[in-house]
C-alpha cells in the first residue's frame, strides 16, 4: 500500500522437491521448483550422479527414527484462507493511515504491507521417516518516514505476526513505528565510551540469536565456534538461562518435525550461565558421538544443518523502566544495522551500527545515530548485568526479556 | 522458450479486464554447486527452477502472479490471477501481438558449465584446499565452493516487446579458519564472473586458497580496531561496496518516488566531491552484474549517475520510468520469476582519479587502511550506512602498520561523498556481490580505485 492506493498485490503458489541420496557414505543432492514429471526424473538421476563425486564420510547419513513422539502441533488457522483479499487489503490501508495519523511528524510511509503464507511440507525416507507438517501465519509491517526539524529524515519500523488476520494489531504497529522514529528526532553522533547497553526484547532476540547460531553442532564439529569444548563451563553471566523451544504451542515458529523428520523438542542451551550443549542434526551428532536434538533446519533447496527455531529465555528480575532508572551512563538501543557484515560467528567479533537514546542519571536523554557498538561475543555473554522479568513474545516466536550489557564499546563522531 | 502465439494469448488474457500494461516473464534456471569442507568434497547440488511471472498494471496498482506450470492452462490461470489482483476497471479487452527486439548480446560463455565434467569442477576445490593448508599449521579449517548457473529468460509485454537472454555465471570462493593463541580468525577470497568455465583460465584457485589463508593468519595478530571518526583509505576494488551503500541505493527511482531517499530532488546538485564520477553499467561484459537485457526486457545500459560530483540521473525500471514518461535505464531486475522486478544496480563503479595510491597512504598521518570489505547496509531515508571491513590495517605516520580486527564502519551517504579528498589511478573491480533489497537478492559488481575519506566512524573496541 502506498499513498492510500494498492501499490502491488501478489497472489502466488509455489512448490518444490529436494532429493537427498546416500550411496556408500557419499551424499548427492538435487532440487527443483516444480513437480513436473520430466524434471523430477532428471533430479533423481542428478542426485545419484552427484553422490558419485562426493568423498565418503561416516558422519553422512539419513536420520534414523529415534522413538521420540512428535508433539501434535497444528499451527494453522483457517481464517487466513477464509478472509477475503479485500479485507486483507483493508488492513494494509488502515495500517498506512494509522501510521500517518500516529504522530503529526510522520511525513509519509515507505511501505505498509500485509502478507500471509501457508505451507505444507512432507519428508519421507528409506529409513522409515514419515512426517507431514503444515503451518501458516500472516503479518503487517510498516516503516514511517519522519521529518526532523533539522531537515533530515528519521525512520521507525514495526511488525506484527499472528495466526490469523483478525489477531493482527494494526494500531499498535502504527504507533510503535511512529514512536520509534520520533524518539530519534534531533539525533547526532554519540560520544565514544562504554555505556551500559539496554536491549529491549526485540534486540535481546537479535543478540541471543547470534549466540544460538554459534552453538550449532555443525560449527563445533568443524571448529568454527569459540564455544567448542566449553560444555559444562560458565560461558555467560549466572542470570542467563535459555533454551530452544520449538514445541511451545504459543510460538509462531513452533514445529512438530525438524528438517530430517525427527520430532522437535526443547533443547536447553545455557542454564545459569553454564553451557548445556549444542543444537544437533543427525550428521553433527554422529560427528560428536551424540544423538540428534531434532534441530535440523532445511528448505527444499538445501540439505539439513542444525540451528534454532524459537529461543526461550527464563525470566530474571526487573523491567525496562526500573533498569533505566538505575543507570548512570547508558544507551537504550533503538536500531542495529549491519549485522550480516558486523558479526563474525567464528572469531566472535561483533561490530554493528547503532541508533539509540542516551541514559544519564536514571533518565532518558538525547537520541544518537551513526554510532557503532563493538565487542567480543564471548565477553559480552559474561558481561550481562541483568536479565529482565518482562518476557515478551516476539513476532519470530521467541520469548525474550530486556537485557543489560556492559563491556561493549560505543564509537561515535566525537570523543569524550 | 515459449511459442509466440501462446505468449500473445497469455498477454491478451492478462489484458482482458482492461489493464494498462501486462508482461510475461519466463525463466528456466539450472544451477550446480560443489562444496568442499572439513577435508573432503562434501556435497554436490543440482537445481532446476522454471516458471513464469505475470504482471498486470492498472493505474497505480500492480497485480502479480507466478506459476511453475508453463502449459497454456497454467499460464492462462496465472494471467487471470494477475489481472484480478490488479483490480482491472472493466475496460475494453486488448489483443496483443509481440515481436522480437534486437539486443546486442554480450560475449557468450565460451565453455558452458554443462560441458564440463563434474570431476573437473570438484578437482578445483581440492587444489584450493591443499594450497590453503600449505600456508601453515595455523590453518585449522578450509572450505571451498564452486557454483555455476545458467539462466534463460524471456520477457514479453503488451507494448509488443519480446526479448530473450541466456545468462551464465560462474563463482568460486575459499574460506579459511586460522587458530592461534588469540582464538579463531577467518579469511575469505571469492571471484565470480558472468562467463562459463573459462573463468578458470584467468583465475588461479590455488592462489585464491593461499590468499584466503594468509588473510586469516594475518588477523591472528590483529589489534583491536580503533573506535570513533578517523580518516579511512580504501584499497582498489574494495570501495565499491561503500558507494553501493552510500549513494547507490539512494539513487534508485522507486525509493526516490516514495520520498525515502536523501537524494530526492537533488538532480543537478553537487552531491559529492568533484573527484567523484559514479557509473552504473550493466553492459560490462563478463562482470558479475552483467546481462544483455534486464528482467523487463530492456537492454543493459551505461548510466552516468554522478559526473564530477554533480548528480546527473537516477536509475530506472519500467514502472517508474513509465510514470515519468522517460525510458527505463535497464535497471529493472528480479531474483526469479517468483518476484516482481524493481530498480536494482548492476555494476556500479567510480572512475579512476589521478593520485598515486602510495601517495594517498603517505599523506595520511593516522587512519585505517581497508584492504577488503565485507557487506554493507543502508537506510536510504536517513542516508546512514554501514559496511564491514574484513581485512584492515592501521595507518601510522603515512605507513601501513599493524593489522586490526574486523568490524563495521558507519557513515552518512551525503556527508561521506563530500569527504572524498584523494582518488587513486589504480581502478579495479571488486569481488562479486549479492545485493539484497526487500527480500530479493541479485548479482552485482562494483569497482573503485584507492580512495580516501577524510572521516568515517570505525566500529572498533579500542578507545
Amino acid at each position: 500500500m502506498h499513498g492510500g492506493r494498492i501499490e502491488s498485490l501478489t497472489v502466488a503458489e509455489s512448490r518444490g522437491v529436494g532429493v537427498r541420496l546416500i550411496v556408500d557414505g557419499r551424499e548427492g543432492f538435487a532440487h527443483a521448483g516444480t513437480f513436473d514429471a520430466d524434471v523430477v526424473d532428471e533430479l533423481v538421476a542428478e542426485a545419484r550422479d552427484n553422490a558419485a563425486f562426493a568423498e565418503p564420510d561416516d558422519r553422512v547419513g539419513l536420520a534414523e527414527p529415534d522413538g521420540v513422539d512428535a508433539v501434535d502441533l497444528d499451527p494453522w488457522d483457517d481464517r487466513i484462507g477464509s478472509t477475503s483479499v479485500d479485507d486483507k487489503l483493508a488492513l494494509a490501508q488502515e495500517l498506512e493511515r494509522a501510521t500517518i495519523d500516529a504522530d503529526p511528524r510522520v511525513r509519509n510511509v515507505r511501505t505498509a504491507l500485509y502478507a500471509d503464507t501457508r505451507a505444507e511440507s512432507a519428508i519421507v525416507s528409506s529409513l522409515g521417516i514419515d512426517g507431514w507438517d503444515r503451518g501458516g501465519s500472516c503479518s503487517v509491517s510498516t516503516s514511517a518516514l519522519i521529518d526532523d526539524p533539522d531537515g533530515s529524515t528519521r525512520t521507525g519500523g514495526a511488525v506484527d505476526v499472528a495466526w490469523a488476520p483478525q489477531d493482527l494489531d494494526v494500531e499498535k504497529v502504527a504507533r510503535l513505528a511512529a514512536e520509534r522514529g520520533v524518539q530519534l528526532i534531533g539525533a547526532g553522533p554519540p560520544t565514544t565510551g562504554r555505556p551500559v547497553v539496554v536491549l529491549e526484547p526485540r534486540f535481546a532476540a537479535t543478540m541471543l540469536g547470534i549466540v544460538a547460531g554459534m552453538l550449532s553442532g555443525e560449527r563445533v564439529v568443524k571448529g568454527r565456534t569459540p564455544f567448542a569444548d566449553r560444555v559444562g563451563e560458565q560461558i555467560a553471566a549466572a542470570g542467563l538461562t535459555f533454551a530452544d523451544d520449538p514445541i511451545d504451542p504459543e510460538s509462531l515458529s513452533a514445529s512438530s518435525f525438524d528438517g530430517e523428520g525427527i520430532a522437535c523438542r526443547r533443547v536447553p542451551l545455557i542454564t545459569g550461565g553454564v553451557l548445556n550443549g549444542f543444537l544437533h542434526d543427525s550428521r553433527s551428532a554422529r560427528g560428536l558421538g551424540t544423538v540428534t536434538t531434532g534441530s535440523a533446519l532445511r528448505g527444499v533447496r538445501g540439505t539439513p544443518s542444525p540451528g534454532y527455531r524459537s529461543l526461550s529465555v527464563a525470566p530474571g528480575e526487573g523491567d525496562l523502566e526500573g533498569f533505566i532508572a538505575s543507570i548512570d551512563d547508558g544507551l537504550l538501543v533503538a536500531s542495529l544495522q549491519g549485522l550480516h557484515s558486523g558479526v563474525n560467528a567464528v572469531s566472535g567479533d561483533l561490530s554493528v551500527g547503532v541508533e539509540g537514546v542516551v541514559i544519564r542519571d536514571g533518565q532518558l536523554q538525547e537520541p544518537i545515530r551513526e554510532g557503532t557498538l563493538a565487542g567480543a561475543i564471548p565477553r559480552m555473554l559474561l558481561d550481562i548485568v541483568a536479565v529482565g522479568a518482562d518476557l515478551e513474545r516476539l513476532p519470530g516466536g521467541s520469548l525474550m526479556p530486556t537485557l543489560l550489557l556492559e563491556g561493549l564499546t560505543l564509537g561515535g563522531g566525537s570523543s569524550a | 522458450m515459449l511459442d509466440h502465439e501462446l505468449i500473445n494469448r497469455t498477454l491478451s488474457t492478462a489484458m482482458n479486464t482492461g489493464g494498462d500494461f501486462a508482461e510475461v516473464f519466463v525463466e528456466d534456471k539450472r544451477s550446480s554447486s560443489a562444496m568442499f569442507d572439513d577435508g573432503r568434497v562434501e556435497e554436490l547440488t543440482s537445481g532446476r527452477d522454471r516458471g513464469a511471472g505475470i504482471r498486470v498494471i492498472v493505474g497505480d496498482t500492480t497485480g502479480f502472479a507466478h506459476t511453475a506450470d508453463l502449459t497454456e492452462a497454467g499460464l492462462r490461470s496465472a494471467a487471470e490471477a494477475a489481472a484480478a489482483a490488479a483490480r482491472g476497471g472493466g475496460g475494453g479487452a486488448k489483443t496483443v501481438a509481440v515481436s522480437p527486439i534486437d539486443v546486442a548480446r554480450g560475449v557468450p560463455a565460451r565453455i558452458p558449465p554443462e560441458d564440463v565434467a563434474k570431476a573437473t569442477k570438484v578437482g578445483l576445490l581440492t587444489l584450493a584446499n591443499e594450497a590453503a593448508r600449505s600456508e601453515g599449521v595455523a590453518i585449522s579449517q578450509v572450505s571451498a565452493r564452486y557454483g555455476d548457473s545458467r539462466r534463460r529468460i524471456l520477457v514479453a509485454n503488451s507494448d509488443g516487446l519480446l526479448a530473450e537472454d541466456d545468462q551464465i555465471r560462474t563463482l568460486f570462493s575459499v574460506s579459511c579458519v586460522a587458530t592461534g593463541d588469540t582464538g579463531l580468525q577467518t579469511g575469505r577470497e571469492s571471484t565470480g564472473r558472468t562467463v562459463g568455465f573459462e573463468l578458470f583460465e584467468e583465475t588461479d584457485v590455488e592462489d585464491m586458497g593461499r590468499r584466503a589463508a594468509q588473510r586469516a593468519i594475518t588477523k591472528l595478530a590483529a589489534r583491536p580496531a580503533p573506535s570513533g571518526a578517523i580518516p579511512v583509505v580504501v584499497g582498489p576494488g574494495g570501495g565499491g561496496v561503500l558507494f553501493h551503500e552510500a549513494c547507490g541505493h539512494g539513487l534508485e527511482a522507486d525509493l526516490i518516488a516514495k520520498g525515502a531517499s536523501v537524494f530526492a530532488n537533488r538532480i543537478g546538485d553537487e552531491v559529492a566531491s568533484p573527484l567523484v564520477t559514479l557509473i552504473d553499467d550493466g553492459t560490462m561484459a563478463g562482470e558479475w552484474g552483467h546481462f544483455a537485457i534486464d528482467d523487463e526486457g530492456r537492454p543493459a545500459a551505461h548510466n552516468v549517475l554522478i559526473q564530477d560530483g554533480v548528480l546527473t540521473d537516477y536509475m530506472w525500471d519500467q514502472l517508474r520510468a513509465r510514470k515519468e514518461g522517460r525510458p527505463s535505464s535497464g535497471n529493472g531486475r528480479r531474483q526469479s520469476y517468483q518476484h516482481l522486478p524493481m530498480v536494482r544496480m548492476t555494476n556500479t563503479y567510480i572512475t579512476a582519479g589521478s593520485d598515486d595510491p602510495a601517495d594517498i597512504i603517505a599523506a595520511t598521518d593516522y587512519g585505517v587502511y581497508v584492504a577488503q570489505l565485507g557487506g554493507g547496509q543502508v537506510n536510504t531515508a536517513t542516508g546512514d550506512f554501514v559496511f564491514g571491513m574484513t581485512e584492515a590495517y592501521l595507518i601510522e605516520n603515512g605507513e601501513i602498520t599493524e593489522p586490526i580486527r574486523e568490524g563495521n564502519l558507519i557513515g552518512n551517504g551525503p556527508e561521506v561523498l563530500t569527504r572524498i579528498d584523494m582518488l587513486g589511478d589504480d581502478f579495479k573491480m571488486g569481488s562479486p556481490g549479492t545485493c539484497g533489497k526487500d527480500g530479493q537478492g541479485v548479482p552485482v559488481g562494483d569497482g573503485t580505485p584507492t580512495l580516501r575519506v577524510t572521516s568515517l566512524t570505525v566500529g572498533g573496541t579500542a578507545a
